[in-house]
């Protein structure tokens, strides 16, 4: 009986990849966003080799971090992609923001959700991008509902054998459990100073823990 | 044989009792060195044509001469009269032709004797004696020296041939040595053989027109493949790929395929020519194919063990390709921003990582930390909103997609520019009043007014 199951493990192991065996993920290298809370929030930073979701309503930062962590791994002279899919991608503030606009490549897919998700499903087979950005922050959340689960579980695969960060930043978590980090921001409140609106204070919540953690995030003009 | 001890034959060519005075190509094989000059006025081009049937060895001496090698040609055609006659048969316009043993002979003989001739190797200088010295003007002899001969009543080679070599030395230094060893016929230059511009175009006529994308495509791999082996024979790449279609009955159709990188793959052009047909298709059925390939030196890169990985050039100018077919022209790449305060002004530019991107990167900021910077979603175009004003401040924005009671407003902040240029063109003058606001909902936005037009917009929401 033993030997008969031994036969049967090798030959389906020829035709399989590991059949019966628990399939362990390597641990995961993380790129950090240089800004202590998220650092602490996030357990180091943003994954590699899989994807995140940062999500929120407007001006509750989202785009402000991401920036950050795009200017991290600008500055690590890695290749970046931003998916743009409204096309509201201003290179003027990631310049401010400290992006190596040299290192980014910009995809402005023009309010088209399909096209950009085939545009990151390119880029992260294509393979050599150290962070790949899907910005769905303006796409509605009923679109943005409508994407398979197959779509993100491909972009997923594609990121873990590539061992690109991919970072999808949205209105609300659509990925599920596609994505390993989730983080959701919540506006606390915009700081004025005279006649000046001097930024930002949000909170940051992980929500993929088993136990909730929450950062605050201070945005600066 | 004339006898020429620098070059010895070799030991098995002497075994077969050939003399000294040849070059030796290989192991037992010996072979007089032969030159033949075609003189042909107005017809340069032709000489070369006809000289190309015969060597790729071939010097071009403009206005009216080539000098080419005959090396090896015996064996094919006979003895070297034989061979002037083939020439002379071969050209089909009148032309003077010679043959000798060095390039400067057969040159002389070309222009001192018209018609053919022959000159015997080692009978150089009782050949070549009649000619006038004023053909030496041809390498170089100088006015001086040209006087100097004149004074001293030398009008032929065989004259200045007979001179002495070293009062010739003293009276007209090493150019007249070497002007004397000419009029004796023991010029040993070697040939400057032309190079040909490198090329790589190919090209093909079809006999019935191309209507389909897909049926060009076999055409464009073939053409594609020829160009690429010739590139490839040469250790080149390309870096400029230009197709040029000529259709029935419509103008040519066009395009260039520019690449950041040096590349020899023709998949990946295949590729990318297809994606490029799709996205702007002829318009009629193309009757003639022809592609050209601009030649560089292929891109050799060191990787480092500790340098983050970048895409593939290759590949990466693939996937480019296609997004650019999915997206549109002009929607990807990377943003360089202008040298203006015009708002949202930057030029798209392909997007090639460098090299040494990350020799040059800085390390990234870990101590202390960074702080986020405020940043701005730019809806392009901005979007016309109604604004109730009171008391110069905005208190409610009304937009198809924006909506709310101000709370909060902070401005006006006044920009304008290039005020010589007319306003409301794309790149005309700006004159407006920004505000930053915060509605009801929570949400920062980017409010202009237009001093121009006297609308107001939206620019952008703050995130």
């Amino acid at each position: 009986m033993g030997a008969a199951l031994l036969q049967l493990r090798t030959e389906m192991r020829a035709r399989f990849d590991v059949p019966f065996e628990v399939r362990r993920r390597p641990d995961l290298e993380q790129i950090p966003t240089g800004i202590p809370a998220i650092d602490q929030l996030t357990a180091g930073g943003i994954p590699r080799g899989t994807m995140s979701e940062i999500c929120g309503a407007e001006s509750t930062g989202r785009t402000a971090l991401m920036f950050t962590i795009l200017s991290q791994a600008t500055r690590r002279g890695e290749c970046c992609a931003w998916i743009d899919t409204s096309g509201v991608f201003d290179p003027a503030s990631a310049a401010e923001a400290g992006v190596d606009l040299d290192c980014v490549l910009w995809v402005n897919c023009g309010g088209n959700a399909q096209h950009a998700l085939k545009s990151t499903d390119l880029l992260i087979q294509g393979g050599g991008f150290g962070l790949v950005v899907l910005d769905l922050a303006d796409t509605a959340n009923e679109t943005a509902r409508r994407i398979p689960l197959a779509s993100w579980f491909r972009l997923r695969h594609a990121a873990e054998r590539t061992g690109a960060a991919l970072v999808a930043v949205e209105r609300q978590i659509n990925a599920r459990s596609c994505s390993a980090l989730q983080i959701e921001m919540r506006r606390k409140n915009p700081v004025w100073a005279g006649r000046l609106l001097r930024g930002i204070v949000s909170r940051a919540e992980s929500r993929k823990n088993y136990r909730l953690r929450v950062a605050e995030l201070e945005v600066v003009r | 044989m004339k006898s020429r001890p620098d070059l010895p034959a070799s030991k098995s060519a002497t075994w077969k009792g050939c003399p000294t005075g040849g070059r030796q190509i290989g192991a037992g094989d010996w072979m007089p060195v032969l030159f033949a000059c075609i003189r042909a006025p107005g017809n340069l081009p032709l000489a070369i044509e006809c000289a190309r049937g015969f060597s790729p060895y071939i010097e071009e001496n403009p206005p009216d001469t080539v000098i080419f090698d005959l090396r090896g040609l015996e064996s094919l055609y006979g003895p070297p009269e034989k061979l002037a006659r083939e020439i002379e048969r071969r050209i089909g316009v009148p032309a003077a032709i010679a043959i000798a043993e060095n390039p400067d002979a057969a040159m002389h003989a070309a222009h001192g004797f018209g018609s053919v001739t022959v000159v015997q190797p080692g009978r150089e200088a009782e050949a070549l004696a009649p000619l006038s010295v004023n053909l030496l003007g041809m390498t170089g002899m100088s006015a001086a020296t040209a006087e100097s001969l004149d004074l001293w009543g030398i009008r032929t080679f065989g004259e200045l041939a007979k001179l002495p070599p070293l009062g010739v030395a003293a009276r007209l230094g090493e150019e007249g040595v070497h002007l004397q060893r000419l009029a004796r016929g023991e010029g040993d230059r070697q040939l400057r053989p032309m190079v040909d511009p490198l090329e790589f175009e190919e090209e093909m006529e079809l006999d019935d027109a191309v209507e389909s994308i897909e049926a060009l495509s076999f055409i464009l791999s073939r053409l594609l493949n020829d160009v690429c082996a010739r590139l490839a024979g040469r250790a080149l790449a390309t870096n400029e790929i230009r197709l040029r279609l000529t259709l029935e009955n419509a103008p040519e159709h066009s395009t260039a395929l520019k690449l950041p990188v040096p590349m020899l793959d023709v998949k990946a052009f295949l590729k990318m020519l297809q994606l490029d047909l799709s996205g702007r298709t002829p318009g009629a059925p193309v009757l003639k194919v022809k592609l050209r390939a601009e030649p560089v030196k292929p891109r050799r890169t060191q990787h480092g063990l500790f340098v983050p990985s970048s895409p593939e050039p290759e590949k990466l100018e693939l996937t480019v390709a296609r997004l650019r077919s999915l997206v549109g022209e002009g929607q990807v790449g990377t943003p360089e921003l202008r040298n203006t305060h015009r708002p949202d002004s930057f030029v798209m530019r392909g997007f090639a990582p460098k090299a040494g991107m990350a020799a040059v990167a800085k390390a990234p900021v870990t101590e202390g930390g960074v702080s986020a910077r405020l940043c701005l979603r730019r809806f392009r175009p901005p979007r016309v909103a109604q604004v109730i004003v009171v008391n110069r401040q905005p208190v409610r924005i009304a937009s198809p997609s924006v909506s709310g009671r101000v709370v909060m407003a902070k401005g006006p902040w006044r920009s304008s520019g290039e005020w010589w240029r007319e306003a409301g063109a794309e790149d005309g003058a700006w004159n407006r009043d920004e505000w930053d606001v915060a509605l009801e909902s929570g949400a920062l936005y980017r409010l202009f007014h237009d001093a121009a037009g006297g609308r107001w917009f939206l620019e952008g929401s703050y995130d």
